[in-house]
């Protein structure tokens, strides 16, 4: 090993725990998760030659890591819902799917559309600013900002729906 | 101040602390005006903790030592090329040396049949997700399967007093008809492929026959009609210690 690839290497490892807990949040899958850092960690390997030296490199190898997924979900053919970015004054709404089902954080994060999901842990978990997490994720600031107040706000109200039938029960 | 003046996204940015220093003092006070959105915000910023307090704790894991340092070549780079290219890559394997264990062989290539057993080896057994098509927990299913399709009674050795377990196995194609293939694999993620055609040729039985490319070694041998072809990434002595295991196994 060179010395800059050793150099390169001891910089990964250092930010190998928090891909993996951007992986646990966005897979919601332990086993999934780690496979996903796995992945990454290869093909941050390979395309090392395009990492440019003095650039970011937790959100090159986090761009990484949401291509890696994104892809993954494609290939399964899960149920990805696309979001229209000019509809971001959409009301919403719980379905009747999340009062039934959501019982925690994890749950309700597992029912955020992807590309939801991911901005929200960006901010919240990374504390990635809203332009580091525009980069990472290849978008303009302005979606950033509208698919994170998309995702708190959806968070906000299963949360709502299901402490107001908590309520209920109780009485 | 209305309502109106104040954005949604503002508001976020106030609570992310990315709002620029000359609005704060207006959207501060907006918030002040309406407890409304200040329940809201004050909802997002518990959700957003919550959020950190439920996985942040994997950061305090040990990280597995597979993803410690650059990955070494798992398979060099020959293997590589037979992931990447596939059936390019069985002519690579003409220059196999052979020699017989046992004696009695005499140098030359590697049959065709168990080249392909090679090649089918590199391809599967670097898969993460699907190594296998039927996996070991449905062992009785997948033993029906394969002897079904290659028309003759398969038996799936047992390895584990040497370490290695059944992950499952596969249907493939051979160069005369279906064959089928078994992995195994030890605590260190190593992996063998056991390799299972019918032998049409009049061949009963042969030695054990050693072939290698790289760091792919591979013993092959015909037994009762049927090719077995025993592939991995282990040492010669350790292979050859499996390849009479099985042999054992097959002849009880």
């Amino acid at each position: 090993m060179d010395r800059d690839s050793s150099e390169f290497s001891a910089r990964i490892d250092e930010l190998i725990p928090r891909l993996r807990r951007y992986a646990r949040a966005l897979t919601g899958e332990r086993t999934a998760a780690d496979d996903l850092v796995q992945d990454t960690l290869e093909r941050a390997w390979t395309k090392l030659h395009l990492w440019r030296d003095g650039s970011d490199l937790r959100a090159w190898l986090f761009t990484i890591m949401h291509n890696v997924h994104v892809n993954h979900v494609r290939s399964r053919g899960a149920p990805t819902v696309p979001i229209d970015d000019d509809m971001a004054d959409a009301p919403v709404r719980p379905t009747q799917s999340d009062l039934l089902e959501v019982r925690d954080i994890e749950a309700a994060l597992q029912r955020l559309p992807l590309e939801q999901r991911a901005v929200l842990l960006l901010v919240a978990l990374e504390h990635m600013s809203y332009q580091q997490s525009a980069e990472t994720l290849g978008i303009p600031i302005g979606t950033v900002m509208s698919r994170l107040a998309r995702a708190r706000e959806r968070l906000r109200v299963m949360f709502a729906a299901d402490a107001g039938a908590s309520l209920k029960v109780i009485k | 101040m209305n309502k109106l003046e104040i954005t949604e996204a503002e508001l976020h940015a106030w609570l992310d602390g990315e709002l620029p220093e000359e609005h704060r003092s207006a959207v501060e006070s907006f918030i002040a005006a309406h407890p409304e959105d200040a329940a809201r915000l004050e909802a997002y910023r518990r959700n957003d903790h919550a959020l950190a307090g439920r996985f942040d704790s994997v950061l305090e894991e040990a990280v597995p030592a597979r993803f410690a340092g650059r990955p070494a070549p798992r398979r060099g780079r020959f293997l590589q090329y037979a992931a990447a290219a596939g059936l390019l890559v069985v002519g690579g394997f003409a220059g196999w040396h052979l020699h017989g264990v046992y004696g009695g062989a005499r140098p030359g290539d590697a049959p065709s049949w168990a080249r392909r057993a090679a090649v089918a080896h590199v391809v599967y057994s670097p898969e993460v997700r699907h190594p296998v098509e039927v996996a070991a927990d449905q062992e009785a299913h997948l033993v029906a399967w394969l002897s079904k399709r290659l028309g003759a009674p398969l038996k799936v050795p047992r390895l584990d007093g040497l370490g290695f377990g059944l992950v499952g196995g596969r249907l493939l194609p051979g160069d005369q008809g279906p064959v089928a293939q078994f992995m195994y694999q030890d605590g260190q993620g190593q992996r063998l492929t056991l390799y299972v055609r019918t032998n049409r040729e009049q061949i009963r039985e042969t030695a054990f026959r050693y072939a290698q490319e790289g760091n792919v070694r591979q013993f092959y041998w015909i037994d009762r009609g049927l090719g077995y072809a025993l592939t991995g990434e282990i040492s010669k002595e350790d292979l050859l210690k499996v390849a009479n295991t099985v042999y054992q196994h097959l002849n009880p």
